[in-house]
């Protein structure tokens, strides 16, 4: 009998470790990261934008830009592909008759299970040949986003299903007996309902944007002028930790965007949570 | 006007189906796209000798990726050798030991170590890990290699593994745990006796997942691997200096020479790009199906 | 429901204010008063530059300049490598491509169109990690070292401590010129670092013991330290008085004639002002 509690001991003790230790892993990159970060932020540092070729002089004010430039582009592509998908896929699915329709449902589930699995570099490399070379549109905030929106379809598809599968069945036979459309239903009735998880997904996708590096690497081009239009080349946050760590070692500025961009991914999850709250108020 | 509805209903209902069918359609030419700009190399090269051949030197026009396959497989082996233990402590720690207001706390960390990006990682594993590691002392050690590159590797997949065990831990029924305490069994004999090997199919598919995860990791990996073509080799006579080599993945391939890339060279990049697309898809289809393996048998 | 489209309106609305601020950031960049802008002719437009991330950092201190000059002309400079710089150039995909070598006859074949000009002169150093304690070598040792046949710095009159070779990418200018004038038909080792810019080459020099690699010029500094090939060190004396012999030509490749804002742009760098820029950035004006 006491064997197996000395066991016991032992092995709980085993997990608290671990779990102590991946705690801890967390707090020393985190920790080490924004203290070594934020010696060097300033506001100057959010003002101005990089200069000097590869001296890693300034701040990363263009690269705010680029960001916020490339996540509302690759938004504006991916949300409506996704929400209307997870739409159909939830709502109108079930009731396909066809079979021919029925066959292109599975092969549509399958897609975005396949894309969800895809590594980063893969969607970099299509985006390279296609929207890059073949279609001419050049390292550009374009490129980046199109390649960008293959990353975050399935983000948004999944989480729009699962909010719409929470909708309780009863408001829509509701609405449906008095009278409303299919459309006018989901429009109306379930949309609404499903907002906030919706949202989540789409804030989520962002978070994945301002993450992403390596498609970013090899479709947006890295050039740190503040971006003037779609066919502009760009260099996001991340991409300009990269730059700054690999080609000028400014580890010290890398760590400061580092550090903004913790901050900002820190934020983006509290986002996400205080969306859904205020929105299911 | 009932007849207009109806119609605008229709029409609704085809372009959401576009819109579903738009994923397909991008894996499609994902698929298309890269291997039509494979095929010359497949053409020239032919797959045989570009799996086998271990000399990757295109300004020979030798175009051999077995050393990346060898760099891939071997990082990923040393990030699941890391990272599965500590993430299957965590996952047994919060399903089955912590309080319901640990688990609160300690979950969404995990969760901010999963959102942090991988960029991030792969500066911290410059300044902070590869110093480290070159404090080891073997010959041609430079700090920059596999075993650098797996700790960085094996973090950036500890939360993977960690929600999708939990998740796997937690969906045991309640009336095992139940009735192996009724027996007269230890918490600890109950969940390793009963509640784990119930839920190993989804914990074995966490771990293939975060396998997937880590074969398709690019830019952290190019920032502390050292992106040497070459086959691992241990330095010395202790077998486990292999860890310490330079080495080059296949996603490191693609991403540090696409740019300069162009006819046959460009070619055989795509042809990395196919083979590894292939290898995460079999990856990932093995981790699904022993997930629905899994699900079955708890429903059944 | 109302309540529910009020918030939504209110979200669209932060939304679009983000998009303005934005937007309004950047008219304030480009709008410049009418009397600033150069008297003789007024440029406009954008203009791109792909190809060697060794022209790169010239090329944007370029554009820097040429900007005060043509304030409505916007010049992107992108990287790529010089490979992808004259294919940009021969497929007109960019204004101008940038190559840091010579273009190979072959690439003349393929694309007859283009043209060539030479805008600057650069020099490829050999240089170690700091710590190192070898100084100089003969043109014969570095091969050796690069073809992996020398394999301890205690062979050349270091300490004992194991060289590691750092290099570019296949596919770069600076690596096609280095291989021509210094390796001859040697190959460098396998085991070498590979990086993908002059940028991740000097920083990996500059925090690994005991390694050496080549740079151009125009990133030497002080946290990688130079060795005398055959008893001259790498500087811009030593390249212009012809005592320092790996010295490669920095070329800028248009499709055709240049016309234009492009032909303008080239002129300037030519001029005598934007050959004191390249003089000013560590590399060698042509003649």
């Amino acid at each position: 009998m006491k064997l197996r509690t000395v066991k016991q001991h032992m092995a709980f003790s085993a997990m608290w470790v671990a779990c102590g230790l991946t705690l801890a892993i967390l707090l020393v990159v985190i920790g080490y990261v924004m203290i070594k970060g934020f010696a060097l932020i300033n506001l100057d540092f959010f003002l101005t934008s990089p200069r000097g070729g590869l001296s890693g002089e300034g701040g990363i004010a263009s690269t705010i830009i680029a960001t916020v430039y490339l996540v509302i582009t690759t938004l504006v592509f991916a949300t409506p592909l996704g929400v209307g998908a997870g739409i159909f896929l939830v709502e109108y699915a079930d009731s396909i008759s066809s079979r021919f329709v029925k066959k292109l449902v599975a092969s549509a589930r399958f897609g975005v299970e396949t894309l969800a699995g895809v590594p980063s570099i893969i969607f970099g490399l299509f985006g390279y040949a296609l929207f890059v070379t073949a279609l001419h549109f050049g390292f550009s905030i374009l490129s980046a986003a199109l390649a960008g929106t293959c990353l975050v379809i399935p983000v948004i598809i999944r989480t729009t299903e699962e909010a719409l599968k929470a909708v309780p069945m009863s408001y829509r036979e509701a609405s449906l007996a008095i009278g409303a459309g299919k459309w006018e239903t989901v429009w109306k009735v379930v949309l609404p309902s499903a907002v906030r998880g919706i949202s989540t997904g789409i804030v989520l996708s962002a978070g994945r944007i301002v993450s992403e590096t390596a498609i970013f690497y090899v479709t947006l081009g890295g050039s740190y002028r503040t971006p003037t239009s779609l066919m502009s080349s760009g260099r996001t946050m991340a991409l300009h930790v990269y730059y700054l760590a690999m080609e000028t070692r400014a580890f010290d500025k890398a760590l400061a965007t580092a550090a903004v961009l913790v901050v900002l991914i820190i934020l983006l999850n509290l986002v996400i949570n205080t969306v859904s709250r205020w929105l299911s108020r | 006007m009932q007849r207009r509805k109806r119609q605008f209903d229709t029409a609704m209902k085809y372009s959401l189906l576009f819109a579903a069918l738009a994923s397909m359609l991008i894996v499609l030419m994902i698929g298309v796209f890269t291997f039509r700009e494979a095929l010359p190399a497949f053409r020239h090269i032919g797959l045989e000798k570009l799996l086998t051949e271990p000399v990757w030197r295109p300004g020979q026009e030798q175009y051999g990726i077995l050393a990346m396959i060898a760099g891939s497989g071997l990082v990923t082996l040393g990030s699941v050798i890391l990272g599965v233990p500590l993430a299957l402590g965590c996952a047994i720690f919060l399903s089955e030991i912590a309080r319901p207001r640990v688990r609160a706390v300690v979950k969404p960390c995990i969760e901010l170590l999963a959102g942090i990006p991988s960029v991030v990682y792969g500066l911290f594993g410059m300044v902070v890990i590869v110093p480290i590691v070159r404090q080891i002392e073997v010959p041609g050690n430079t700090g920059f290699g596999l075993l650098s590159a797996s700790i960085v590797l094996a973090i950036m997949i500890l939360p993977t593994i960690t929600s999708v065990s939990d998740h796997a831990i937690r969906s045991v029924p309640k009336e095992y745990r139940e009735g192996s305490l009724a027996m007269g069994a230890t918490k600890w004999e109950t969940v390793s006796r009963v509640v784990i090997p119930s839920a190993r199919s989804g914990i074995i598919s966490a771990v293939v997942l975060g396998l997937g995860r880590a074969l398709g990791e690019t830019i952290a990996m190019i920032m502390v691997i050292g992106n040497s073509v070459i086959i691992p080799a241990a330095a010395s006579s202790n077998p486990l200096t292999i860890f310490l080599s330079r080495a080059r993945t296949l996603t490191g391939n693609i991403a540090v020479e696409i740019n300069y890339a162009t006819g046959l060279h460009q070619s055989a990049l795509f042809a990395t790009g196919v083979i590894l697309f292939l290898l995460i898809m079999i990856v990932n289809s093995s981790a699904r199906y022993l997930m629905s393996r899994g699900g079955m048998r708890k429903s059944g | 429901m109302k309540l529910f489209a009020g918030r939504l309106l209110v979200m669209v609305a932060g939304f679009a204010l983000l998009m303005a601020a934005c937007g309004g950031g950047e008219d304030t960049d480009t709008a410049v008063p009418v009397e600033d802008v150069h008297p003789e002719e007024i440029l406009e437009g954008e203009l791109n530059l792909v190809g060697s991330t060794t022209v790169q950092p010239l090329a944007e201190v370029l554009a820097a300049s040429f900007e005060t000059l043509y304030p409505e002309v916007t010049v992107y400079v992108q990287g790529g490598g010089s490979s992808v710089g004259v294919r940009s150039a021969a497929d007109r995909s960019a204004d101008i491509g940038m190559a840091s070598r010579e273009v190979k006859v072959s690439e003349i074949q393929e694309n007859p169109e283009i043209v060539v000009h030479t805008i600057a002169r650069d020099g490829i150093a050999v240089v170690t990690e700091p710590g190192c304690t070898v100084e100089g070598l003969s043109l014969e040792q570095v091969r050796q070292i690069f073809a992996g046949e020398i394999t301890n710095w205690s062979e050349l009159g270091g300490g004992d401590m194991v060289i590691t070779v750092v290099a570019r990418e296949e596919g770069s200018g600076t690596r096609a010129a280095f291989e021509e004038m210094v390796m001859g038909e040697a190959l460098i080792t396998d085991s070498a670092i590979l990086q993908p810019s002059n940028g991740a080459v000097r920083t990996t020099i500059s925090v690994t013991p005991g390694s050496i690699g080549f740079l151009s010029f125009g990133y030497l500094d002080e946290q990688t330290g130079p060795v005398a090939i055959d008893g001259s060190l790498p500087t811009e004396e030593n390249a212009a008085s012809g005592d320092y012999t790996v010295v490669r030509p920095l070329n800028m490749i248009t499709y055709g004639q240049p016309e234009g804002k492009v032909k303008v742009f080239l002129d300037f760098i030519l001029s005598e002002d934007g050959q004191a820029i390249v003089t000013a950035e560590g590399y060698l004006p042509v003649d």
